[in-house]
């Protein structure tokens, strides 16, 4: 109730869509249905509105100097047109969100989560030089078009490169970005997404969203995409979801995204809370976030627990579902450091039910990234 | 035989002191694709309102309560391998369980037809 109405909230209704309170948005949870959206992405694209989240912008001399105060990636060395997966982190190591950074050239932008969004400006207000401006891009709706067909969908629409001679959408390897220009409308296109497959996330005003999103379901191989397949494609491609799998009890090692700590600023050891992650990478963490096929066709859920042999809690599981693509349940889970090698049997219990799941390594569904070829 | 209908969106077919019991057109609309349902045993004794059955959507797990008090006759062993069928057929093939009723006069208190369509148009 009271929900905030997103730039497509009349879009998504006409297309079907069946809408839920998400972050304080009112979003589509599903058109089709969860299962049929998912095999879609995984084997055409699928259209995402995922306007909830955070766009922001940081200008200023010294900005990415200054991000790198509550991150632990090596924002600095980023190129012009390069993007990266980072974390938000408290004084104290726990992890307050994720986040992609972009250096735009001018400036950079950020991708943070929508139920964080607030929490994370003020944040970040409070704790970076008041040199630094920080613009929250609300006039912007953020799309993604998702799947093995995003790329070849996207080149009928005549997107071109914000100046001559500048990367059109097709220019862009994996994590990478781009002003862009669909006639007069500018968007920021970067290669990049939350499903494992190869795609586009498309920043656009406001008042060309519709219009956006009209053109590209016109197209064959696109078809609008709810929040529901969100989730679904997202842990088959082992990404986490703040929130549930990373919040502040979680430190960047026990969630295994050690490759999110960048090696100079390991070196450096000037983030927060680099001490007890650091010491945490050198001796290893006491329990780890991993991937398990779940035996038999009910799912586990987050909130499930992990247990030993007696039956105790040792872990729990944080994300849980039924897989449209392996057609089986697949969860993230916790779990001691003694079970966290692939192949570990571990047990679980949910509403007073055992369950076995095996760890595996993830994703569980390979990724299909457009990646640019090694030299 | 009469069909009665739940609150909770579930059907009941009354042939005799026998019932058939399962989820609504509309609750499988709600829940979306199902991809696990669990049945109660054959002679399980349930309560009325007591938890009877599980259907686990992609997204989501939802209990099945039983609508009236009585012991278990047979599960319909069809969900284990199609649980798919209660989206396709919620009201026919695709029905959970089905029971003797130990007090019929807990039927009076269901819905018709005719009510439980104009509750669901309320929602």
């Amino acid at each position: 109730m009271g929900d905030t109405k997103l730039p497509l909230d009349d879009w998504h209704r006409s297309q079907g869509a069946r809408m839920v309170g998400f972050a304080g948005y009112d979003m589509p949870i599903q058109y089709d249905g969860i299962m049929a959206e998912h095999l879609w992405t995984r084997e055409s694209a699928g259209l995402f509105d995922v306007s909830h989240m955070g766009q922001l912008q940081l200008a200023g001399e010294g900005a990415a100097e200054a991000l790198e105060t509550v991150v632990p990636g090596s924002i600095s060395a980023l190129k012009p047109g390069r993007m990266r997966y980072t974390l938000l982190l408290a004084p104290d190591g726990g992890i307050l969100d994720d986040l992609m950074v972009t250096n735009s050239g001018r400036h950079l932008y950020l991708v943070v989560n929508g139920a964080t969004k607030h929490e994370d400006i003020a944040y970040l207000r409070e704790t970076l030089p008041d040199a630094i401006a920080l613009n929250h891009l609300e006039g912007e709706a953020l799309l993604a078009l998702q799947g093995p067909q995003a790329a070849a969908a996207l080149a009928q629409l005549d997107i071109k490169g914000f100046e001559d001679g500048w990367p059109a959408p097709a220019d862009l390897y994996f994590m990478q970005s781009a002003p862009c220009l669909w006639g007069d409308v500018p968007l920021g296109i970067s290669r990049s997404g939350y499903t494992g497959e190869d795609g586009f996330e498309i920043s656009v005003p406001a008042a060309h969203t519709e219009a956006l999103a009209e053109a590209l379901v016109a197209l064959d191989a696109v078809k609008p995409v709810g929040l529901g397949a969100r989730d679904s494609l997202r842990l088959e491609a082992g990404l986490p979801l703040y929130g549930h799998d990373i919040d502040t009890g979680t430190t960047p090692v026990e969630a295994d995204l050690g490759f999110a700590l960048s090696k100079r600023r390991r070196e450096a050891g000037d983030f927060p809370g680099a001490a007890k992650i650091l010491a945490q990478r050198e001796n290893g963490p006491d329990r780890k976030r991993v991937g398990l096929l779940v035996e038999g066709r009910q799912p586990v859920r987050e909130g499930a627990a992990v247990v030993d042999d007696a039956g105790n809690p040792v872990g729990k599981v944080t994300s849980g579902g039924f897989s449209p693509s392996l057609q089986r349940p697949i969860a993230m889970a916790y779990v001691p450091i003694s079970h966290a090698e692939a192949g570990t049997r571990i047990a679980i219990e949910q509403r007073g039910k055992a369950f076995t799941g095996t760890v595996t390594p993830m994703p569980f569904v390979p990724h299909n990234y457009y990646r640019q070829p090694k030299p | 035989m009469a069909r009665y209908f739940t609150e909770d969106h579930e059907w009941i077919d009354v042939d005799g002191d026998h019932a058939t019991i399962g989820i609504t057109d509309y609750a499988q609309e709600q829940l979306g694709d199902i991809v696990f349902v669990e049945v109660p045993e054959s002679g399980a004794m349930l309560e009325q309102g007591g938890e009877a059955a599980v259907v686990e959507s992609v997204k989501a797990a939802s209990d099945v309560y039983a609508p009236v008090s009585g012991e278990i006759l047979e599960g319909n062993d069809a969900l284990a391998d199609d649980p798919a069928l209660v989206n396709s057929s919620p009201e026919e093939e695709g029905w959970f369980f089905r029971m003797a009723l130990s007090d019929a006069s807990q039927l009076e208190s269901l819905m018709d037809a005719k009510a439980y369509k104009a509750f669901v148009d309320s929602l």
